[in-house]
């Protein structure tokens, strides 16, 4: 059984659908992305599996509870990070520990919490003296607390510096060690790359495609990124008839083409049945973003 | 345990951030009083008055300063800090937990419920202490007619609270509200010295007609089951409003 089943999902507001027959499976201990642009339903969604909105239709099921009316069997074992949530300001980060502890019947020690999430130094602080940053892990802390077997992570690094966003990562990959279950809500690609095992790419309420990350760069148009300065001029005839050419540009004389496999191949023929070299000839792996642009666009 | 309708460790955490509100504290708990200590502090104020049925003037401010300190909870405290804590999603966060908000909700409704009472003891003994005001002759009578009151404050203030979308409006509302009640609990002129007409129209408010209920006890009289039955209907109107409007995001 998958620890999180969502099927058919819908959710309208004011007649407008924000999520639009949403179906996907989280198995237990992985990283599962929900990865798509600002205002394609993300977060519906995963509030949906939260229990904090009533889906108009379709299933959601979490350990095989619903979260609405079975609200709390499914918050002790679900832990959340809101996308936008703060707490009490004068309250102080071990009163906010000790407090999110009492909720849950068998909860983390919440020391050994802090010490992890660096907030030992920061326990008598108030959360309206807490940098962004702070703030961030102690929510984290608070999605942990009850020691839950699935953790739900929306925009967990959004306002982060690069350097807090990539310990948040670490963090991440550390509680998915420890065999936690993580809903990952982002629309950073980087993330998604970096920390998921497989991610559900949501575009306008849809689920647009699911696959791991690399089986969404593969399974999109321009996989394969070539790029070169060649010795002399090439015949753009030629180049645009490459089999499985994705995109094709010219910038100072450089040209840069995406495709598969098979196109790298046609244009190395193609070099050497004119005898010119490739200067300066990079092949790369197209990267998420290029592979999430494809795949939003065809939705489009 | 968390099924209580009342969350202890959620009450406790309430009771502390409230000690760190110095504004909260001095408003609801000392200003009440201090109003009582500075017009005691009148001499004309402490001479028998035939408009007030022959009582001092200081002995009709006493169920006055306890009502005050009544609406300064309701209106001024309450609604502020619930509406707060949907406005910045405390009560969404606590959504995600196995407690509901509805605990947030109780321990403010306990928490301003009790620092109503505190005030309103404070104001009984440091009448008793400093002007010799006469504690209530009719104890229970009083008890009876002050939990209603306590009641239609925090039923007033959840009400409000239902009604405004930011804090800045709950504190608008709240500020509207307060000087009308203040006006019918009796600060600028006590109920006993209104006139007949004036004094009849405020018995049908709800802090109106439980600053006459206090009267009675206060003289040792059984307070007046019509003025104990409008501040009550006041509650159970309020509180419907509150119940029908309220949301936690």
């Amino acid at each position: 059984m998958s620890i999180i089943e969502v099927s058919e999902l819908r959710k309208s507001y004011g007649g407008r659908p924000a999520v639009d027959g949403v179906s996907f499976a989280v198995e237990e201990g992985e990283v599962f992305g929900i990865l798509g642009p600002n205002g394609a339903g993300k977060t519906t969604t995963v509030e949906c599996v939260e229990g904090l909105r009533v889906p108009d239709a379709g299933r959601v099921r979490v350990t095989g509870l619903d979260p609405v009316a079975d609200h709390e069997r499914v918050a002790r074992v679900l832990g959340a990070q809101l996308q936008q949530s703060e707490l009490q300001a004068r309250l102080t980060v071990r009163e906010a520990l000790r407090l999110y502890a009492s909720f849950y019947p068998r909860p983390a020690d919440w020391r050994l919490l802090a010490e992890r999430l660096g907030l030992t130094e920061k326990l008598t602080t108030r959360f309206a003296k807490l940098s962004g940053g702070q703030k961030q892990r102690l929510f984290i802390a608070l999605a942990l607390i009850g020691n839950p077997r699935v953790v739900v992570l929306d925009e967990l690094t959004t306002g982060l510096d690069p350097r807090a966003r990539r310990d948040t990562w670490q963090l991440v990959e550390d509680v998915r060690a420890s065999g936690v279950t993580v809903l990952l809500v982002t629309h950073f690609m980087e993330e998604a790359q970096r920390l998921c095992d497989r991610i559900a790419v949501i575009d306008k309420g849809r689920v647009a495609a699911l696959d791991t990350p690399d089986g969404l760069i593969r399974r999109s148009a321009g996989a394969t990124v070539v790029g070169f300065t060649p010795s002399a001029p090439l015949d753009e005839h030629d180049l645009n008839v490459l089999p499985g050419l994705a995109s094709l540009a010219h910038k100072d004389g450089r040209i840069t083409l995406s495709g598969t496999d098979e196109t790298v191949n046609a244009v190395i023929t193609l070099l050497a049945r004119h005898r010119v070299t490739a200067h300066q000839l990079r092949v790369t792996d197209a990267t998420l973003d290029d592979a999430f642009l494809d795949l939003t666009e065809v939705e489009a | 345990m968390n099924n209580a309708l009342v969350n202890p460790a959620v009450l406790r955490a309430e009771i502390r951030l409230f000690g760190r509100e110095p504004g909260s504290v001095f408003w609801i708990l000392l200003f009440p009083t201090l109003l009582l200590v500075i017009l005691g502090s009148v001499p004309s104020f402490r001479q028998p008055d035939d408009s007030f049925g022959g009582l001092r003037p200081i002995d009709a401010y006493v169920p006055v300063s306890v009502l005050l300190g009544l609406l300064m909870g309701g209106l001024q405290g309450m609604p502020q800090t619930l509406t707060g804590y949907r406005e910045r999603g405390i009560l969404r966060r606590m959504s995600t937990t196995p407690v509901r908000p509805a605990a947030l909700l109780s321990a403010q409704m306990v928490l301003y419920g009790g620092a109503s009472l505190a005030s309103a003891l404070l104001a009984l003994a440091v009448g008793r202490l400093a002007f010799d005001v006469a504690l209530p002759r009719q104890p229970l009578g009083y008890v009876l007619a002050l939990l209603p009151a306590v009641l239609a404050a925090l039923a007033l203030g959840a009400a409000i609270s239902a009604l405004s979308r930011t804090t800045k409006i709950a504190g608008a509302i709240g500020s509207a509200a307060l000087f009308p009640m203040m006006f019918c609990a009796g600060v600028w002129l006590p109920v006993q010295a209104m006139p007949d007409m004036l004094a009849r129209i405020v018995g049908c408010t709800p802090f109106g007609a439980a600053a006459q209920a206090l009267n009675q006890a206060a003289a040792g009289h059984w307070p007046g089951w019509s003025h104990l039955g409008v501040t009550a209907a006041w509650t159970v109107l309020l509180t419907a409003a509150a119940a029908r409007w309220f949301r936690w995001e």
